[in-house]
């Protein structure tokens, strides 16, 4: 039960949050309810409390209250503590704050951008779901969400090297490129790592890896930690100042992109000294340059997009660019690119156990989707995604193959 | 009964139009000028000024993109139908084109009279339509609110008040349109509170979210 104080705290910041970025949003709902069906949590369970324009109800009483040109009415309601916690899991568990409800809403209402501020305001009242909010906490204490320290991470890079007989630049100064991981590929996917380094250096690129900035992930952004978010922002910051590096590669996640390219600056309260690319905007580029030698890739495959490189980031093309002549069996989905459904793990749902049912639920769009086109193997560029997917195709005994994109081409380079 | 009339066409309008402007200006003036974030991440190359991704977006959002269209049909079509209604009824009804051009002195052809009586008989249907799937619809249900209610209302008298007052039903006419002209004047004083407004906020949201999706070179 949540005390008063923590209840005071959720309304203050709510206050504090609605600027004149989000204001207008919360007073232009007209409750059309059409954001209710580009929802994948809607679609899945077809329980109207999954409705994305009810999740942004305790931050419009908070707004209306306390601060709307309208509050000296004094009409509107407080927010109160059993709203709050009837509210948790709307705005932790099922919002993966993947934007398809704002692409559908016919005011353009930013909903994911609300439901972002809202968990700041749950995060200072000390809710949120107990594990996931662990995980961003991990960032404070252990440098990342799955405790992948500064050590560990010298550690898996040296086991990476002897097995792949490879070599991983570390704190190289003067590399044109700082390439991030995101945690989950180290400790679940290292054959990502491997790829994308074998992809730079089959093209000749000056890269290297920090001890310092090296986890892209951002959990305090996605739990509403702010002070946790800046940390990890400022952390790939300092380390591309120090190596001087021109570019920051983030891998393959579609959070630690969006938030990195999108709200980074906006964190750290000045621009990025460096540019920020996904891992497939950067080899997309490579490919344009004409340095990327690929075989070409058997079977039928199909491209799953992570929202936050899509709909979100604006970086849908990268990923067909490079599949283009290159895969010999390409299918697109229905809905496809900006309009693809979710997998069900973004916005930290993924390290959510109290989600764990949804997202197997939403995971059966995904599998209808990719069923209709027939192709064998579906292809993702986020390592979230991918974990989220190979969760639930345990959980439903698929029969469909899951890879990521920098591993098939990687695997497919001509040496 | 000319008294009520007289209080409808004066007082009571004055009021109710002094009430919607002050309204109308009031609530975008105070959130046009809240402080606000700049975004200080780097705009992608290619990206279009932003007034006109701005401009843009207000007019793509008019209609759902394909992948959408199907399942919100009948909120696009029945939402279009009752809007164009009430924008025709307003303009081209030939006492309000008379009203209009007595109040800012603009002018433009009226449209026949039986046209306008059609066009009033669909918005009608239409707006019970849409009250009907916001009381059948699970999801409308939950999130409706008071706003909701009372907007229809004060939308829909408007309408059916006009009807009975050009078609000379039930009372004397200078009674009907006394009551007509009233619950226009509530009409107007309701705009600035309720989810009328998004006639004007559609345009800040709309045109925000164009410049962010510019920003990002996302196109949807
Ligand atoms: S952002 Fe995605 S998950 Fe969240 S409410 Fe909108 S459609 Fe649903
Ligand atoms: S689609 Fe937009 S306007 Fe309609 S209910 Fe959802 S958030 Fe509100």
């Amino acid at each position: 039960m949540l005390t008063t104080e923590q209840v005071q705290i959720a309304a203050d910041k709510f206050t504090a949050l609605t600027g004149g970025n989000i204001a207008p949003y919360l007073e232009a709902c007209v409750h059309c309810g059409q954001c209710a069906e580009a929802c994948h949590f809607y679609e899945a369970t077809g329980d109207a409390r999954y409705t994305p324009a009810y999740k942004l109800v305790p931050i419009t009483r908070a707004w209306k209250r306390s601060k709307s040109p309208l509050s000296w009415f004094g009409l509107g309601k407080t927010v109160k503590t059993e709203e709050l916690e009837e509210w948790q899991d709307l705005i932790f568990d099922s919002c993966t704050m993947c934007g398809r409800c704002s692409a559908v809403c016919p005011m353009g209402i930013d909903i994911s951008a609300i439901v972002a501020a809202t968990r700041q305001a749950f995060a200072a009242a000390g809710m949120g779901p107990e594990d996931f909010m662990q995980a961003a906490e991990n960032v404070r204490t252990k440098g990342s969400p799955l405790g992948l320290t500064s050590n560990k991470l010298v550690d898996r890079l040296e086991w990476l090297e002897d097995e792949n007989d490879m070599e991983f630049p570390l704190d190289k100064k003067g590399a044109e490129i700082l390439l991030t991981v995101s945690s989950i590929e180290m400790m679940k996917y290292p054959d990502s790592i491997v790829a994308m380094g074998k992809l730079l250096d089959h093209a000749g690129v000056s890269w290297t890896f920090s001890t310092k900035g090296y986890e892209a992930t951002n959990f305090g952004f996605l739990s509403g930690k702010m002070d946790l978010a800046k940390l990890g922002v400022t952390r790939i910051v300092e380390a591309a100042e120090e190596l001087d590096v021109k570019t920051v590669v983030i891998p393959e996640c579609g959070h630690a992109y969006g938030v990195m390219r999108w709200s980074g600056a906006n964190i750290l309260g000045r621009k990025l000294p460096f540019e920020v690319l996904h891992i497939t905007e950067f080899l997309a580029d490579l490919k344009r340059a004409g340095k990327l030698k690929l075989k070409p890739l058997k079977g039928s495959i199909t491209y799953h997009d992570p929202c936050q490189i899509s709909r979100r980031g604006g970086a849908a093309d990268a990923a067909r660019y490079l599949l283009d002549d290159f895969a010999e069996d390409f299918r697109e989905m229905t809905p496809t690119a900006n309009f693809n459904w979710c997998c069900g793990g973004g916005g930290g749902v993924q390290a959510m156990a109290s989600a764990t049912d949804l997202r197997h639920k939403v995971f059966k769009i995904k599998m209808d989707q990719v069923e209709a086109t027939g192709a064998d193997t579906m292809v993702s560029s986020c390592a979230n995604c991918r974990l989220t997917m190979d969760e639930s195709i345990a959980h439903w005994k698929w029969d469909h193959g899951l890879n990521s994109l920098v591993e098939v081409m990687a695997e497919n380079l001509i040496e | 009964m000319t008294d009520l009339l007289d209080f409808a066409r004066g007082p009571a309008l004055q009021f109710s139009l002094a009430v919607f402007v002050f309204g109308v200006v009031w609530r975008l003036v105070s959130l046009l000028f809240m402080p606000r974030l700049k975004d200080k991440s780097a705009i992608r190359s290619g990206a279009k000024p932003t007034m006109i991704a701005a401009v843009a977006e207000f007019f793509r959002r008019m209609l759902p993109k394909p992948e959408f269209a199907k399942r919100t049909r009948f909120t696009t079509i029945n939402g279009w139908v009752f809007h164009l209604g009430l924008a025709i009824i307003v303009l081209t009804f030939a006492p309000h084109v008379l009203f209009i051009k007595s109040l800012t002195g603009l002018t433009w052809p009226a449209l026949p009279n039986i046209v306008i009586f059609a066009v009033g008989g669909v918005t009608v249907v239409s707006l019970i339509l849409a009250l009907a799937h916001r009381l059948s619809s699970p999801v409308l249900k939950l999130i409706s609110t008071m706003d909701d209610y009372v907007t229809w209302v004060v939308t829909i008298t408007p309408v059916l008040t006009g009807l009975a007052a050009a078609s000379h039903v039930g009372l004397r006419y200078e009674t009907l349109l006394a009551i007509h002209i009233l619950s226009i004047c509530v009409f107007f004083v309701w705009f600035p509170f309720g989810k009328l407004m998004h006639g004007f906020l559609v345009f800040l949201t709309r045109g925000e979210m164009g410049a962010q999706l510019n920003r990002r070179g996302i196109k949807l």
